[in-house]
């Protein structure tokens, strides 16, 4: 059966790449190219939240990578994506210089409103984009080593790992909400002004941006993809299935999860890195439980191990968002309630899985 | 007329008595020559004046004035009740009847009849002249009849002793014949004595104040040793504050405790229902802390229907709030949950999503605004052991209700026959079934039970935070915590993890703040799970490893 998937999936993944490559290189046309008059014209503004949902369907690939195939029900990815997001966060402050509000030459306009004298030692370096980038990675993939270390060697599994996964992101909530750490408290970070020279207001920058959340999207689907099809997704799948028996057969479990995980968790900071110059703010909230559990909803909305499923569910659940908290803002958290309970009780398989298997049955 | 003198006369007798007793001053005015004190009426045009500035200037000569019509007069101020008429700024007292004033002259006491609003200037006061008047009421005080009265007044003067009126509570000394209040007075005449320049003196009253944990005997000595030149003397104060200082440490660690064990009894009331749903029938159920949160919505319904009894009404809330909550969780079981057996994950994002909608109908039917839930008075106040440990009444009594629930919560899965069976389920399923238990009505039951302690817990915690939206989710991490931390099926695991991680959060406290003390915890359990993924109490036996 799950064999049977792979070579169907051959197809999909084409199709999937090919449509993700009309939007990637279309939508910044239809922006750029089009004049506002034609009713052809995509506004800045549409292609903006298009762009924030390829970056969420970036992270719903992740969650999708650990969850579907791995048997992982990370509650705490949203950590990660938050930690990626504060990397770029923290390199667009430092291309602020000093065009903040208070003009300081390097300090961000938080630190100068607090007093502070001379800038964090954990701030130093970030005025580089590579090595601001190489942080959006290299940190959620430590922390998720560090994490994963301890959980995956002495086999914590099922809900516990969940719990505490939540636990993990709480905790950064917790103190990413304090001044003290250095990251902007309550506020976050933002005012952006321009990344790598750029300014972000201009149509051409968000553009780019797009382009670029459409390329990441494809690279990580393709690199996903790749790790499945491998030996090692075998062993992946074999471990989701049966741990026990995995363990016994004599495959270290553990080493295997936490390579996993930690790639998942860097594709997450990605994701979080191209989200954050697109909305224009990282803040705390970012951090908070509910975020991280909302990430899970999208790819159980559109079907666990497929990866394309869970693109098209952050797709679904995000538009139904943007319109419906515009629309009906009192309706939002019913409906996502709803959705939660309703998928999980009689779509398992999610809205991919209802449609594959109309063709099976056909 | 002549009766009216007569009175005036035998007020100021009564003044010049009680200035020659209680301040030991002279009364200064002729009380023949002139028939009105000038001091307190020269202090009522005073009062009169818009400029803060007077009005204490005001207040002080109203003080000196010996006139047992002062009294009267702060309280009236200080209750907002003092006004002076605008045309010829006679100072009243005013009585609101309806639109109406009803005033009577502050000098003469006669009553002026009813005024309109318009012709009457309220007199205002600021927070300096407030602090000024409590302090000239505690000095009134002091001559009360009664005693309970004295002692109140001459606490809150010592707390706040200074050159001023250090005289007025030794020379009370002379005349008090109340034990308690004679001890608040000798205190104050030791700590006087302290200051002396006759180290005899010093060395005695040392003596005597030695253990004595009152803060303001504590701080006079702390300035005295950098000043005092006595070489023995100096070796006294420093022996008698390290015995003060290691008393304080003593009940500074008591109350930490009491503090950490009031919180744990939140963590462990909050965490219960869980133990139960968790713990015996392998549930996550996200929407946990929304059933406590429920309970106190109860609780706020409650007191909305019967207003005027609050007391009552917490007594009703608890069963109300139980049955609110049970049954809402039944209905969640036999919606959803029961479909989900046997596959946790899924059940946590489903009960998460009842959470959402529990969350935002709560928002939709009252406000997304706090309520306001009123405490009734015998929850309010504390229990002062000494001067400096106190014992919260609201944190004692939710302290000794979580022992009530516990261990009704304990007869019931220990002793009852329902209790028998949700442990039957619970530890082989199909062999309870083999002997007759109707295993799904169990199940129903005990996610029933469990949700209705979440609301008993959701009465507490309206005692003790705002009730809004967002209680739940507040407690729900925490809770998950307890449980896994103490191990998941046993409630007295749960009792014990949930106390004892109160009790570290509020030790962790001074040193690192209420929200590092918190991440520290969780970090804490975290590392805990992964070395001990069955928590401080597994469970032993087959049922461990089903």
């Amino acid at each position: 059966m799950i064999f049977k998937q792979y070579f169907n999936n051959a197809g999909i993944s084409v199709l999937f790449l090919s449509i993700l490559g009309v939007i990637t290189l279309g939508v910044p046309f239809l922006n750029l190219v089009i004049p506002a008059d034609n009713p052809f014209h995509l506004s800045t503004y549409t292609m903006t939240i298009f762009g924030k949902y390829l970056t969420y369907a970036l992270l719903a690939i992740s969650v999708d990578l650990v969850w579907g195939y791995l048997g992982i029900l990370s509650l705490g990815h949203g950590a990660f994506f938050a930690l990626g997001g504060y990397g770029m966060g923290m390199y667009l402050m430092r291309q602020i210089g000093p065009r903040g509000e208070y003009g300081h030459p390097v300090l961000p306009d938080f630190m100068v409103f607090l007093n502070w004298q001379e800038l964090p030692w954990f701030w130093h370096g970030f005025q580089w984009f590579w090595f601001a980038m190489l942080m959006a990675v290299l940190i959620p993939m430590l922390l998720s080593v560090l994490f994963g270390w301890f959980a995956f060697k002495s086999r914590v599994t099922g809900v516990y790992l969940s719990i505490i996964t939540q636990a993990l992101t709480y905790s950064l909530l917790l103190a990413f909400f304090r001044n003290e750490m250095g990251f902007g408290g309550n506020n976050g970070l933002t005012d952006f002004k321009d990344i790598l020279g750029f300014p972000l207001q201009a149509d051409s920058t968000r553009a780019a941006l797009f382009a670029a959340s459409g390329v990441a999207l494809g690279l990580g689907y393709l690199a996903c993809r790749f790790i499945i099809k491998s030996k090692l997704g075998r062993v992946c799948m074999a471990i989701r299935d049966s741990e026990d028996r995995t363990l016994f057969i004599g495959y270290k479990v553990s080493h295997i999860k936490l390579c996993i995980f930690a790639f998942s968790a860097a594709l997450a900071g990605v994701a979080g890195a191209l989200y954050v110059p697109q909305v224009g703010i990282i803040n705390p909230s970012e951090f908070s439980p509910l975020n991280s559990i909302e990430i899970v909803i999208w790819v159980a909305v559109g079907g666990r191990a497929t990866l394309y499923g869970a693109v098209v569910g952050a797709v679904i659940v995000n538009y139904s968002k943007t319109f419906l908290t515009a629309a009906m803002p009192e309706v939002w958290l019913f409906a996502l309630g709803a959705l939660f309970i309703l998928v999980t009780i009689l779509i398992p398989d999610g809205f991919v899985g209802l449609f594959s298997k109309k063709k099976e049955a056909a | 007329m002549n009766s009216l003198y007569g009175t005036r006369i035998f007020t100021q007798i009564i003044a010049l008595i009680s200035g020659l007793i209680f301040l030991g001053g002279v009364f200064t005015s002729t009380v023949y020559a002139k028939p009105e004190n000038s001091t307190f009426t020269n202090s009522l045009k005073l009062l009169a004046q818009i400029n803060y500035k007077k009005k204490e200037a005001g207040i002080d000569m109203l003080a000196a004035s010996n006139d047992p019509r002062s009294i009267d007069v702060v309280k009236a101020l200080i209750g907002g009740k003092l006004y002076y008429v605008k045309k010829n700024k006679v100072v009243v007292f005013a009585n609101k009847k309806e639109a109406i004033y009803e005033i009577t002259s502050v000098l003469t006491g006669e009553n002026l009849g009813p005024i309109k609003k318009r012709k009457l200037k309220k007199i205002n006061t600021n927070n300096r002249i407030r602090t000024k008047i409590k302090l000239i009421l505690n000095r009134l005080n002091l001559n009360h009849p009664e005693p309970q009265v004295r002692l109140k007044a001459a606490n809150i003067i010592l707390e706040d002793l200074n050159e001023g009126n250090k005289d007025i509570l030794i020379a009370k000394l002379a005349t008090e014949t109340n034990v308690e209040v004679r001890k608040v007075l000798v205190i104050a005449s030791d700590i006087a004595d302290l200051t002396s320049s006759e180290p005899e003196k010093q060395l005695k009253a040392l003596g005597n104040l030695s253990g004595c944990l009152i803060p303001v005997v504590y701080k006079t000595l702390t300035q005295l040793i950098e000043t005092e030149k006595n070489k023995s003397v100096k070796n006294e104060i420093r022996a008698v504050l390290a015995g003060i200082e290691t008393r304080r440490s003593i009940f500074a660690f008591f109350e930490t405790l009491f503090f950490g064990l009031s919180q744990g009894s939140i963590f462990v009331l909050a965490a219960i229902g869980l133990a139960i749903t968790f713990g015996v029938i392998g549930v996550i159920n996200m929407a946990h802390g929304e059933l406590i949160m429920i309970g106190a919505y109860t609780t706020f319904v409650i007191q909305l229907l019967m207003p005027n009894s609050i007391g009552l009404s917490l007594f009703l809330a608890v069963p109300a709030a139980f049955i609110v909550s049970g049954c809402i969780g039944i209905i969640i079981e036999r919606t959803v949950i029961r479909f989900l057996y046997g596959r946790p994950l899924e059940t946590l994002l489903a009960t998460f999503g009842i959470s959402l909608v529990l969350q935002q109908a709560v928002r939709t039917i009252f406000s997304p605004l706090n309520q306001s839930v009123k405490t009734p008075e015998w929850m309010s106040g504390s229990i002062m052991i000494n001067e400096v440990f106190s014992l919260t009444m609201n944190r004692v009594v939710i302290l000794i209700f979580l022992l009530i629930v516990f261990s009704g919560l304990l007869l019931v899965m220990k002793k009852t026959s329902i209790g028998l069976r949700v442990r039957a389920v619970s530890q082989n399923r199909n062999m309870a079934r083999a002997m007759g238990v109707h295993a799904a009505s169990i199940d129903a039951l005990t996610f029933g039970l469990g949700s209705g302690i979440a609301g008993v817990a959701g009465v507490a915690l309206s005692q003790l935070t705002n009730v809004g939206p967002n209680l739940g989710q507040a407690y729900i991490i925490d809770s998950f915590m307890v449980v896994v931390f103490g191990g998941v099926g046993n409630l007295w695991g749960t009792l014990i993890a949930g106390l004892s991680l109160g009790t570290a959060n509020k030790f962790i406290e001074p040193f690192a703040g209420p929200v590092l003390a918190k991440i520290l915890i969780l970090v804490f359990i975290i590392i805990f799970i992964q070395k001990r993924p069955m928590g401080l109490f597994p469970q032993k036996g087959r049922a461990a490893v089903a």
